[in-house]
């Protein structure tokens, strides 16, 4: 597919958006059920941060696509099949241990992301990653610290830290996946080329882990498609909690 | 999870030349965590540039059946408040 140049910053703003608002929506979550009143400012926190990167990447979508779109269209009315985010973001919380697994392993690759994107090409692209990078860097650190203090904790901290990795580890490669559109959008300038950060990536995990006195779960079968629609039978469910109120009421004003 | 967790005074600088005033407190398993407790509850909306935490438990406070002691002795010293000087005029930042 050799897409033009609105196509490609159409798909690869929909797939930063798309990571964003889908985390940013199971964080929102744990709003009231977090175990501390602390940790549930520091969940909504990230959530807010990441749904405003999507507020971003989702309108400028809009108007790369120029169908008169805008985020708020594209995030509640579009079905689970147009949704290109990652796998990983989708994946339900489960305990406290597995939501920051998935924080961890997501924040820790999408503040590199960002920093490479600081050089995008596109303005807008270029300017939301430099002000969310700062945002993205506080959630790596905080949930590299929770990983730490439950992998080296109690017994029954680690069990569910080693648990929460095991589940979210096999959605790693997605993230470095480079298929046509990625590389279109590279080469554009556009985009990253996410390949070119995946050793810096492991070694962090790695000595996060290390200090966590964890081991790196063995590599699973990766899977991968998320970027072209193939979703998980969790996004269906996101979705329908998010997108049920401006669904049955358009018009609806807050 | 936050009763097992010891209890933390935070204080926050609003801005450079100002000192750290007291806000509240937060319950953290650690000094580290409890900073970014501290930053997630009292710093959302750009109230400070700088953070303390201290353990709540390390605070000696004045016992409250000695405040006749402590504190009564100053309520009739007046003389004590700078109010009793003539300022020249043309004096300024006073």
């Amino acid at each position: 597919m050799a897409g033009t140049e609105s196509e490609i910053l159409f798909e690869t703003l929909l797939r930063l958006g798309d990571d964003s608002l889908i985390l940013g929506q199971r964080l929102g979550e744990w709003c009231g059920h977090a175990p501390s009143v602390e940790v549930d400012l520091s969940l909504a926190n990230m959530g807010l941060d990441l749904i405003g990167q999507a507020t971003h990447f989702l309108n400028a979508a809009g108007e790369a696509e120029g169908q008169g779109r805008d985020g708020d269209a594209l995030a509640f009315h579009r079905d689970v099949l147009d949704f290109r985010n990652c796998w990983l973001v989708e994946q339900p919380n489960g305990d406290f241990a597995q939501t920051m697994a998935r924080q961890f392993l997501f924040s820790t690759w999408q503040e590199m992301l960002f920093g490479h994107l600081e050089g995008s090409t596109n303005a807008t692209i270029a300017a939301v990653a430099a002000k969310a990078v700062k945002e993205v860097r506080y959630h790596a650190e905080l949930s590299a610290e929770w990983v730490i203090r439950l992998g080296d904790g109690t017994e029954e901290s680690r069990r569910r830290m080693a648990d929460g990795l095991d589940w979210m580890w096999r959605f790693v490669p997605e993230l470095f996946e480079m298929d046509e559109a990625a590389r279109q959008a590279a080469e554009a300038g556009i985009g990253a080329d996410v390949t070119r950060f995946r050793a810096d990536y492991d070694a962090r995990i790695r000595a996060v882990l290390a200090e966590a006195t964890l081991e790196a779960p063995s590599d699973q079968r990766p899977i991968v498609g998320g970027r072209r629609g193939h979703h998980s039978e969790h996004l269906g469910h996101v979705l329908a909690a998010m997108q049920y109120l401006p669904r049955s009421y358009p018009d609806a004003t807050w | 999870m936050s009763k097992d967790w010891p209890l933390w005074e935070v204080f926050v600088r609003a801005r450079g030349g100002m000192s750290h005033r007291h806000v509240g407190s937060v319950h953290a398993p650690d000094a580290e965590i409890a900073l970014r407790h501290a930053r997630d509850t009292y710093t959302r909306r750009m109230e400070g540039i700088s953070l303390w935490v201290v353990p709540s438990a390390q605070i000696s406070a004045s016992d409250p059946s000695e405040d006749a002691a402590m504190f009564d002795p100053a309520e009739d010293k007046i003389y004590r408040h700078p109010t009793f000087y003539d300022i020249p005029d043309g004096i300024t930042h006073i």
